[in-house]
């Protein structure tokens, strides 16, 4: 009797072990859930149609504005050697490229055509600014773009990522994590834009590097429009306001150089020609300081004044540079080809 | 070592090679992309793909001869492509090996016995034939792609696999991420057929598979074959515990189903029962699914006869053409295109653009797969330089064209360039047509030489645009009772005209709520007090024209009306179909 009295009590006693165990899980899974809801909780929904995301509001200043704004013209055939020499009137490389420097050449290699076609920066140009940079102890130069075909091809048919490797250059291609949103002070378009903001982020110095072309909608593509290529997004849509766009991009990057090649001109059915016959030889190369004075110089190999394309006067106003480009006293010079 | 070994090996290397096979088709400098692999040899030693196109064609395309290889090797030694070769088979060899795991020996027989729904795979394959070889007119389909195990898994891989891949691990083979319409119905059925391996090992093999019954027909005649040394065994079983094609090894061998994978040779017969050898089996041996029959083989036939009218009624080659059906450049006329592809994705991987992407059903059950533009998906239009698809294409139904020929130069310019469509501008849509605002991007990227895309220039009056100044001083106009948006005529596209003379226009500076300023002051002369002038806005329309429009799409990839672009290519003008052409082009005097 006693022994099963005893079995009696021990599986009452487990029974309650058990009961005890199973109310702490449902009272702690309850008690979880009730804690979870809390946590989580908002009683008021969304409050705007998308996300707020972190941004960028300034870029670095990469000019050296402090020491005025200087230009060389140089006439010549040979990428090489003009480069050379304009950089040389302004004072030598050296004063543009500090050692240790990390040098982003922004090239416009926009469209997947190969180089003798103009539509993009000539990958002569490329090797040789390379060259300069690292002569001058850069300790790294990159080449970017976002362009307009796909980006691979573009670099590749346009000899512009073999000649900067070759150099010893880096190429860095636009990937869906190189943009930042992005919002110009004082801006009307540049507004939340993702910005390829990749090789921006490495800069010390960054130089432009643009071809002189015929632009339907803008009048001219060159040193200032280049900076298109830093935009993501479906930034077709600021070509109803071109002009304004171009005056924002050059606002928003200050450039320690840009490099304007007029060499051969593109002066119709641009900008992506694609035929001999667009283009024409002017042998001129322009390096500058101030690209709005590089541009107005550029509008006359076009065959174009300084009042058929707004976004100069409009760059002006803005502060990034001057149209009378006469009055930073240009450097001119003449390099025999060959 | 073991010869099952040596087959594990031989697998395992294949599925690596078909594997990176697909990899290396990336545009790219890298060890890993594309570097001159033969990336086709897969599809090319696959007798399904090189017999069924020439059912159709009545041609063995290229590399398609490498077949040839296959079928002796078959001749000779059974299916040994099946066993040794075939990278779907390796996949389901494997999981059917997964989901033998923990079963017991009675099971694993069960999973492992003939069932006589095995015949399916011959009436599939006889039913694709029967489309191909179609002999009562020249309307001949190629079926094959949907179920060839071979374009299956490079389809699978290609456009399911590697994208998601690339999104998992966050890092693109190329520089982009991969998009492909209906990506997920291909890695569905991938899927499937890999699970239905947990229900019967090598599901898809012994049931579906028609380049399986392909060979399992030459199998029949194979020199070597999988026997028994003697009349009766002791029935253990042993031998189908493991057997890959459920040919019955423990009774009477069935040597079309018979995989040459050799699981029953060595250890696996207790007694040593079975070998390979050219002798017939002493048990006797079962060559063809008995099932099949006379009746199967004529249903299945007949079937075909009767879909090809049933597949083309819809009229998609004809009148009731898909007008969004643009394929790539170098594509075949549709019937002739459709004799050929076999929806392997191989164009649609190598294609730098990303812009090639297979077809869904609402371009038509055969046309499913097959590879069809889609301008809004890639990284760029279909790009002008470009002739990749047509080199990669292993049954030329996208052909190889070189450069000059596609862009219409040298010895092409007489005919001009390779077009796959043209573009149309929605009116409706376009920005500077239906919204009084400047764009022409369209016109910019266009890349021909010179454009197709041209522009037609116009002032026209701004909506709500005609006002009454009230002052004038200089280059000042003070308006009347209005209230202008300050700066928002200041972009350089705005003029100012009076009413009466619109043609007189003065380019305007900038303006705020009540004035308008111009550039040039001069030009103001007919404006004073009183006048009624009109504030202008300087369009560019843009218009296409057809015999230089290639359809390349860059236009419509570019636009920036980003829903249903303002500038579409449809198929109109595509030089594989002359019954397409717009406009008239006889010689004339």
């Amino acid at each position: 009797m006693s022994d099963k009295a005893d079995n009696a009590g021990e599986s009452y006693s487990k029974e309650r072990r058990r009961f005890l165990l199973r109310a702490v899980q449902t009272g702690g899974l309850a008690l979880g859930a009730c804690l979870a809801y809390r946590w989580l909780y908002d009683p008021r929904g969304p409050q705007s149609l998308s996300r707020a995301r972190q941004q960028l509001e300034k870029l670095p200043d990469w000019s050296l504005a402090r020491e005025g704004a200087s230009m060389a013209i140089v006439k010549g055939d040979n990428r090489h050697k003009t480069l050379d020499a304009a950089v040389e009137a302004l004072g030598g490389i050296s004063r543009f490229v500090k050692k240790g420097d990390r040098v982003l050449l922004k090239v416009n290699a926009a469209f997947a055509t190969p180089p003798d076609l103009g539509a993009t920066t000539h990958p002569d140009l490329v090797e040789a600014m390379v060259k300069l940079c690292l002569a001058a102890g850069a300790s790294e130069v990159f080449v970017a773009d976002n362009p307009i075909n796909d980006a691979q091809t573009c670099f590749r048919l346009t000899g512009i990522g073999a000649a900067a490797e070759k150099a010893g250059a880096r190429v860095i291609m636009p990937t869906s994590r190189s943009f930042v949103p992005f919002t110009l002070e004082n801006g009307v378009l540049i507004r939340h834009w993702p910005l390829f903001y990749e090789p921006l982020a490495r800069a010390t110095k960054v130089i432009g590097l643009a071809p002189v072309k015929h632009h339907n909608r803008s009048g001219a593509s060159m040193t200032m429009k280049n900076w298109y290529g830093l935009l993501g997004g479906r930034r077709n849509i600021f070509h109803q306001d071109i002009n304004t766009i171009i005056t924002e991009l050059a606002c928003m990057v200050r450039p320690t150089l840009v490099v304007l090649d007029g060499t051969v001109v593109m002066m119709t059915n641009g900008p992506t020609g694609g035929s001999l016959s667009d283009l024409v030889p002017a042998h001129t190369l322009i390096v500058s300081t101030d690209m709005v004075a590089a541009d107005s110089f550029g509008a006359t190999l076009l065959g174009r004044r300084v009042e058929d394309l707004p976004y100069l006067s409009m760059g002006e106003k803005a502060g990034c540079g001057t149209t009378n480009f006469e009055s930073l006293g240009p450097k001119r010079l003449e390099v025999a080809s060959a | 070592m073991r010869i099952v070994i040596v087959r594990r090996i031989c697998q395992v290397f294949f599925l690596l090679l078909c594997v990176w096979f697909c990899v290396v088709m990336t545009l790219g400098e890298e060890w890993w992309q594309l570097r001159g692999w033969p990336v086709n040899l897969i599809l090319e030693l696959d007798p399904l793909v090189a017999i069924a196109t020439m059912l159709t064609t009545k041609t063995l395309y290229a590399g398609l001869a490498w077949s040839l290889v296959t079928i002796i090797v078959t001749l000779l030694f059974g299916r040994i492509f099946c066993g040794w070769v075939c990278p779907f088979g390796t996949l389901h060899q494997f999981f059917g090996w997964l989901g033998q795991l923990g079963r017991k020996h009675r099971q694993r027989v069960d999973a492992n016995r003939y069932r006589p729904a095995q015949v399916t795979k011959y009436f599939i394959l006889l039913f694709f034939l029967g489309v191909a070889a179609w002999p009562f007119g020249s309307d001949r389909s190629l079926l094959t792609g949907f179920l060839d195990p071979i374009p299956f898994v490079h389809r699978s891989i290609n456009l399911a696999l590697l994208p998601a891949g690339e999104w998992l691990v966050g890092r693109p083979l190329s520089v982009a991420q991969r998009y492909y319409d209906g990506a997920l119905v291909i890695g569905f059925l991938f899927l499937s057929a890999l699970l239905a391996n947990f229900y019967i090992p090598r599901f898809y093999c012994r049931f579906l598979c028609p380049l399986g019954a392909l060979l399992g027909l030459f199998a029949r005649f194979s020199l070597w074959r999988i026997a028994k040394t003697a009349p009766r065994c002791s029935g253990c079983t042993l031998c189908e515990t493991a057997c890959e094609g459920a040919c019955d090894p423990a009774g009477q061998i069935r040597i079309s189903e018979c995989l040459a994978c050799f699981n029953c040779l060595d250890d696996a017969c207790s007694k040593k029962f079975l070998t390979y050898r050219i002798r017939e089996s002493e048990a006797g041996e079962i060559k063809l699914p008995p099932e099949m029959g006379r009746r199967g083989v004529l249903a299945a036939l007949g079937a075909s006869i009767l879909a090809v009218p049933l597949l083309r009624l819809n009229g998609v080659i004809g009148s009731n053409r898909h007008p969004g059906l643009v394929r790539p450049p170098g594509s075949l006329s549709e019937e002739e295109f459709l004799e050929r592809c076999i929806k392997c994705g191989q164009c649609m991987r190598i294609c730098p653009a990303n812009v090639i992407v297979p077809a869904g059903l609402d371009k038509g059950i055969e046309a499913m797969w097959t590879p069809v533009m889609n301008f809004r998906i890639g990284t760029s239009g279909c790009l002008v330089n470009c002739v990749a698809c047509g080199h990669v294409c292993p049954t030329a139904a996208i052909r190889p064209l070189t450069l000059e020929e596609r862009r219409g130069v040298g010895r092409f310019s007489t005919r001009g360039p390779i077009r796959i469509g043209t573009a149309f501008v929605d009116r409706g849509r376009c920005l500077p047509w239906a919204m009084d605002t400047p764009c022409i991007v369209c016109e910019e990227v266009c890349p021909t030489a010179p454009k197709a895309i041209y522009v037609r220039h116009e002032y026209r009056v701004i909506h709500k645009g005609i006002l009454d100044v009230s002052e004038k001083e200089g280059a000042t106009l003070r308006l009347k009772g209005t209230r202008l948006v300050p700066l928002a005529y200041a972009t350089g596209d705005y003029y100012v005209a009076p009413v009466s003379a619109l043609d007189k226009r003065a380019r305007i500076a900038s303006n705020t709520a009540d004035t308008i300023v111009v550039e040039d002051a001069s030009k103001t002369e007919t404006i004073a007090a009183g006048t009624r002038v009109a504030i202008l806005v300087h369009l560019q329309l843009p218009h296409v024209d057809p015999e230089l429009c290639i359809g390349c799409g860059t236009c419509e990839h570019e636009c920036p009306v980003s829903g249903l672009r303002a500038i579409r290519v449809g198929a109109e003008n595509e030089s594989r179909n002359p019954s397409s052409s717009l406009k008239l082009a006889g010689k004339r005097g």
